[in-house]
């Protein structure tokens, strides 16, 4: 771990987008300060850290703001001393370019698609966010076929944007497939994204960048219910 | 000896224009295809089956890149010449942070304000739209261009400002950028528009104002669908 490094970040431990920061730090050896925001009640520093969004993450370096989860992934890797872990990026142009076409759909379309299936104002617009989720899981499937390239991730051999850009998501895809029942990375349909899951599960940087599935679960399940008392309260 | 490069686009779009100027200002010569998008070609709809949609950048043999702002960043790295991302990791970063910002909180809510019919929605945008292009404005202060004193990455992002302000008012009727509230914004849009490598792949501003005339009943049913769906 390297130090003097004086890296912090304002996160909520529920986002997805926070957890995917942590694992870039995580998979390259540095450490860093959590801050932990609440919230409904932002800080100073988190809405001076960035006013424009006025949201997590943000990474301070040196006391410098970095904000969008994307963004800050790539600024860590292309600071950090090569000495500190493998680049998430390739350094073929290409390759870069479509592992960053990749960290742009999973956002634009899995990320999306997974949020309405979740917070749809209606029954119909939350099945279609359901079918719209699975349709990019199986095109992330082919995804993870060209990417890999017969090695065990989207980075190659190596962890990469694109393993990160997913990895963030999976406390709450394994949170949505218990309280649904239905399986997102199903064996026989996504088999290699599925043991890119397991695989991805058992790396000691996700272990301790990832929240715990059961307290997501609770989470969930708490503002669904704020959620579905505030939709009563309006029509009173 | 060069690997040929194609980029499929269409007539108009500032998203084919990002592509186009970050190709000229590393001299790398190119063959642009002009696509229909009413109408997509075989060539189109195999090198980009994900999204279906104009630029596609086609470099040798490799497979197709796609998304404008992804082709300029890859366009940067895999060609000599002027750096057109800032080299520091900070102001690179900076950079993806305001154009990511331009299209999510600028490009969407202008394209919505121009088209809508209803007067409420459209206030909604416009005040949206104008909010965020204040703090695009601040951005401008002391400088020429948004990467400093020549044209780069975060001009790219922002030139469907410059390049339909002055033409999308003229064919809607309605101007949302106007110079008393955003000079700084005027004026980086003449600069970047008279730009010698900019200009050299910018259509006559008359042809662009048949194009979006032509295509302004089209445009209005489009918008007017997705905004019954928010």
């Amino acid at each position: 771990m390297a130090a003097g490094d004086d890296l912090k970040l304002i996160g909520a431990w529920p986002s997805p987008f926070v957890t995917r920061v942590k694992l870039a730090p995580s998979f390259k050896g540095l450490s860093f300060e959590n801050v932990e925001e609440d919230i409904s009640n932002k800080s100073e520093l988190l809405l001076s850290s960035n006013p424009v969004h006025k949201k997590v993450p943000v990474l301070l370096h040196h006391g410098k703001p970095i904000c969008e989860s994307v963004v800050i992934v790539q600024y860590i890797d292309a600071w950090a001393d090569p000495g500190t872990g493998p680049s998430l990026l390739s350094s073929d142009p290409h390759e870069r370019a479509v592992a960053r076409f990749w960290a742009a759909y999973i956002d634009d379309k899995l990320v999306a698609s997974w949020m309405q299936s979740f917070r749809g104002k209606t029954e119909e617009e939350k099945s279609e966010g359901t079918k719209q989720m699975f349709a990019a899981v199986e095109t992330l499937e082919g995804a993870l076929r060209e990417c890999s390239k017969g090695e065990g991730y989207f980075g190659g051999e190596s962890v990469g944007l694109v393993d990160v850009s997913l990895g963030s998501l999976l406390s709450w895809l394994k949170a949505t497939e218990m309280m649904s029942g239905a399986k997102i990375f199903d064996p026989v349909k996504t088999p290699l994204l599925a043991a890119w899951v397991e695989r991805f599960g058992e790396l000691d940087g996700a272990k301790t960048a990832l929240p715990d599935v059961d307290r997501v679960v609770e989470f969930a399940k708490m503002r669904q219910a704020q959620a579905a008392a505030a939709a009563a309260a309006s029509e009173n | 000896m060069a690997e040929p490069v194609k980029l499929i686009g269409t007539f108009g779009s500032p998203f084919v224009h990002r592509a186009e100027v970050a190709l000229r200002l590393k001299g790398v010569p190119y063959e642009l295809i002009l696509e229909d998008l009413t109408n997509k070609s075989e060539l189109l709809l195999r090198h980009n089956p994900i999204h279906k949609s104009v630029p596609v950048l086609l470099h040798g043999d490799r497979p197709a890149i796609c998304e404008s702002l992804l082709i300029v960043e890859y366009i940067d790295e895999a060609f000599d010449g002027p750096p057109l991302l800032p080299i520091d990791p900070y102001d690179r970063a900076m950079a993806r942070f305001w154009a990511q910002f331009i299209e999510q909180k600028c490009a969407k809510p202008f394209w919505m304000a121009l088209w809508l019919n209803d007067g409420d929605k459209r206030e909604v945008f416009v005040k949206e739209a104008k909010e965020n292009m204040a703090l695009l404005e601040s951005r401008l202060h002391g400088k020429r261009f948004f990467a400093g004193d020549t044209v780069g990455y975060l001009d790219f992002a922002a030139c469907g400002l410059a390049l339909v302000l002055g033409v999308l008012a003229e064919v809607t009727g309605l101007s949302l950028v106007g110079e008393d509230e955003f000079p700084l914004l005027r004026r980086w849009a003449d600069d970047y528009t008279s730009e010698e490598t900019v200009k050299a792949c910018l259509p006559p501003r008359e042809q662009l104002v048949a194009h979006f005339s032509g295509k302004k009943d089209r445009i209005k049913l489009a918008v007017n669908a997705m905004a019954c769906q928010m």
